[in-house]
């Protein structure tokens, strides 16, 4: 069970190899988590991630094997995941995505369809079986990692802005229709952050990266609040209220540099 | 069913589940034979969340009324959903008083045999459970009255249990006499903790009711500064005028939730000063009406929603004499971190009681309430746990909203024998709770 401060004790994390979850994963164990089942689609990192969430002071890590191009699999990957935590869940971190280099597949629907289904069907499709776990279950919490790339769309990332933007969209009104089920959901909006998923990536360093621990210092704090967004680092909130109202050509501009 | 949000009286952690209303003990059994994850609810006064159960069913037990004949050696068979205040009602005008009672009067007597609550008198009178004559227990594996002679195992490990053996359905107490409804007050001042310690040392014993108030947010000389207030029941030959008067329902309320954040440092510390100073240098023999000495939380209603919707935690522990150093390392531990705390009671409790999990050990108890908010607050709770856990002590199930289970073990050594009486008569634990799952206390 979450206690008095927001700490859960059973945590369940898809996409649980990712820099950003292993990072949070980290710090939720340090503080009350004892609990972790960490999902994804490699064993060996999967291993590397439960390992350290135990270095950190997990007493019980657990992993499930899924393949995100897959929605058809969302459901099982998920009933998995709550059985092998077999106790209350306290919460559930999406961190499924993939980035990808657009102007590669930007040609091919097939790589196309993979981009927005990694990113938007999957966690679609398990935030279903997600949420009638938790309704059930009377409680708990979901955490999506959405991006900033979400608010507005870079020309040179339309397919992943626009398939989290999906994901962000579809979360806020998630969110508003678990009112009073007890369960409740938070979106996780960082900006660039300087991980696996953007080390191969074309694209420059720009104003506000931060590392996956200031990312994750600021989901401890997000999490203790009733916050629906939150924001890394916290001023792209006030960025993005101005970002996302300048002119088409403005923004271009900007985007582009 | 319709599912309601349920939470302690600090409003965190609320969670959903379905609530029924047995009225008798055949809707209790029914209760508890069709469902798997139940727990009983009084009037949610457990500051944390022992009284509800995420997902399941919990059975209010406020149906469960009935105050019987005071017999004329004071004992009272009482439904077990009966408050305090419902009681005393009827009681104080007959001459007859509770033999412990908490600083509410809003809890009931079943919540007051779970939580094995204590008062003013604990080192002299003991927790409520030693006042217990018999309580009668429906159990998913049938119903039983037990008392300390009558399946002790039971009956001990159902005070202080936090409701994890069965449903209590009635309560039979002793009372205590009472000559008028007027408590004679001894107030001091105190400018640090030491001082108030040694005063509480030397003479507790000489009243039945001692309790102290302490400031955590000075820091230096006057750190720990303090009010003791110590009393005994008025006799008749006491006063001019003698009256045995209910306690009245409190006018004031707190209308809406306060903006979380409204209790912070700097208010806090005006409040405490003020508190302080407002208080009398020294003074004896002062009449106070027993709702004004017993039952200052009773003065507000709802006063909980001051701290607004983010809510605060109460953290209460005990140590024995030889520890009685904790209590200094932890007020200073306090004082020292910034964070907010309301004026700390400070108590010595008396002998412990032979329930596994009843809370108070001979010696000292510190009890804390802190708004949520602080970042560094659930940092400075971990350490006065590690302690706390060193001194040999322990923290109180009722006022508990933060604990980790693997701190349980040390402080409550006695849980496997818990645990034992409990699967005799719920093998399958179908009694527990979002405070029991939290902190491991039923084992899955």
């Amino acid at each position: 069970m979450e206690n008095a401060f927001g700490q859960p004790q059973n945590v369940v994390v898809l996409g649980g190899s990712s820099d950003i979850a292993r990072s949070i994963t980290k710090k939720l164990c340090a503080a009350r988590t004892h609990t972790v089942v960490l999902a994804g689609r490699n064993q060996d990192l999967l291993d590397a991630a439960a390992s350290e969430a135990q270095e950190y002071g997990a007493t019980k890590t657990d992993t499930v094997l899924f393949n995100a191009e897959d929605p058809g699999n969302a459901a099982r990957a998920v009933t998995e995941s709550f059985d092998k935590v077999g106790a209350h869940v306290d919460l559930v971190i999406i961190a499924v995505g993939l980035l990808g280099e657009q102007t590669e597949i930007e040609d091919n629907a097939d790589e196309v369809a993979r981009m927005i289904t990694v990113n938007f069907t999957w966690p679609a499709a398990a935030l279903a079986e997600i949420r009638h776990r938790l309704i059930a279950q009377g409680g708990g919490r979901i955490l999506v990692i959405s991006s900033v790339a979400a608010i507005r769309i870079r020309r040179s990332m339309y397919l992943y802005g626009g398939a989290k933007a999906g994901l962000d969209r579809m979360c806020i009104g998630l969110a508003d229709s678990l009112e009073g089920t007890g369960v409740t959901m938070q979106i996780l909006r960082p900006g660039v952050v300087r991980s696996k998923m953007t080390a191969g990536s074309s694209q420059k360093e720009i104003p506000f990266t931060t590392g996956v621990n200031e990312v994750a210092e600021n989901v401890m704090k997000g999490l203790s609040s009733d916050e629906l967004v939150i924001w890394s680092p916290p001023i792209l909130r006030y960025v993005f209220a101005v970002l996302r109202h300048l002119p088409a050509k403005l923004w271009k501009f900007i985007a582009d540099r | 069913m319709t599912r309601h949000a349920l939470y302690g009286w600090g409003r965190t952690t609320p969670s959903f589940a379905t609530v029924l209303n047995p009225a008798s003990e055949e809707d209790v059994v029914a209760a508890l034979t069709q469902n798997r994850e139940v727990i009983a609810r009084g009037l949610g006064r457990s500051y944390g969340d022992p009284a509800q159960v995420s997902g399941g069913v919990v059975l209010s037990n406020r149906a469960l009324g009935g105050v019987g004949e005071i017999s004329s050696d004071g004992v009272v068979t009482l439904g077990a959903g009966v408050s305090i205040d419902e009681l005393l009602a009827v009681s104080i005008p007959a001459g007859w008083f509770v033999p412990v009672t908490p600083g509410t009067r809003q809890v009931t007597l079943a919540g007051a045999v779970a939580a094995d609550v204590h008062g003013k008198n604990h080192h002299l009178d003991g927790s409520f459970g030693v006042h217990v004559r018999q309580l009668r227990l429906v159990t998913p594996t049938g119903t039983f009255d037990v008392s300390p002679e009558r399946d002790p195992e039971l009956f001990w490990a159902t005070v202080g249990g936090m409701g994890l053996t069965g449903v209590i359905t009635s309560v039979t107490l002793q009372m205590i006499r009472i000559e008028t409804d007027q408590v004679l007050v001894d107030t001091e001042r105190f400018s640090n903790l030491e001082s108030v310690m040694g005063a509480m040392l030397d003479k507790d014993h000489e009243y039945r009711y001692s309790v102290a108030w302490v400031d955590c947010m000075t820091k230096g000389a006057h750190m720990g500064r303090a009010i003791l207030t110590r009393g005994r029941h008025a006799l008749a030959s006491d006063l001019d005028a003698v009256t045995l008067a209910a306690p009245r329902s409190p006018k004031l309320f707190v209308p809406i939730d306060a903006p979380s954040g409204l209790l912070n440092a700097a208010s806090v510390r005006i409040f405490n000063e003020v508190w302080f100073r407002s208080a009398p240098k020294h003074q004896e023999n002062e009449p106070q009406s027993l709702s004004t000495f017993f039952h200052p939380l009773d003065g507000v209603r709802d006063w909980n929603r001051l701290y607004g919707r983010r809510g605060f935690v109460q953290y209460q522990f005990c140590v024995d004499d030889a520890h009685a150093n904790t209590v200094v390392e932890a007020i200073t531990r306090l004082s020292s971190s910034g964070v907010p705390s309301f004026l700390a009671v400070l108590k010595r409790f008396g002998a412990a009681n032979p329930g596994p999990l009843s809370f108070p050990v001979p010696g000292w108890t510190l009890a804390l309430d802190l708004p949520v908010g602080p970042r560094a607050l659930p940092r400075v709770l971990d350490d006065l746990d590690e302690m706390v856990l060193e001194a040999g002590g322990r923290i109180y199930f009722a006022k508990d909203a933060r604990l980790g289970p693997d701190k349980v073990r040390a402080m409550y050594p006695r849980l496997d024998e818990f645990l034992a009486v409990k699967h005799r008569v719920d093998p399958e634990d179908r009694l527990t709770s979002d405070l029991a799952r939290r902190l491991d206390l039923v084992g899955s």
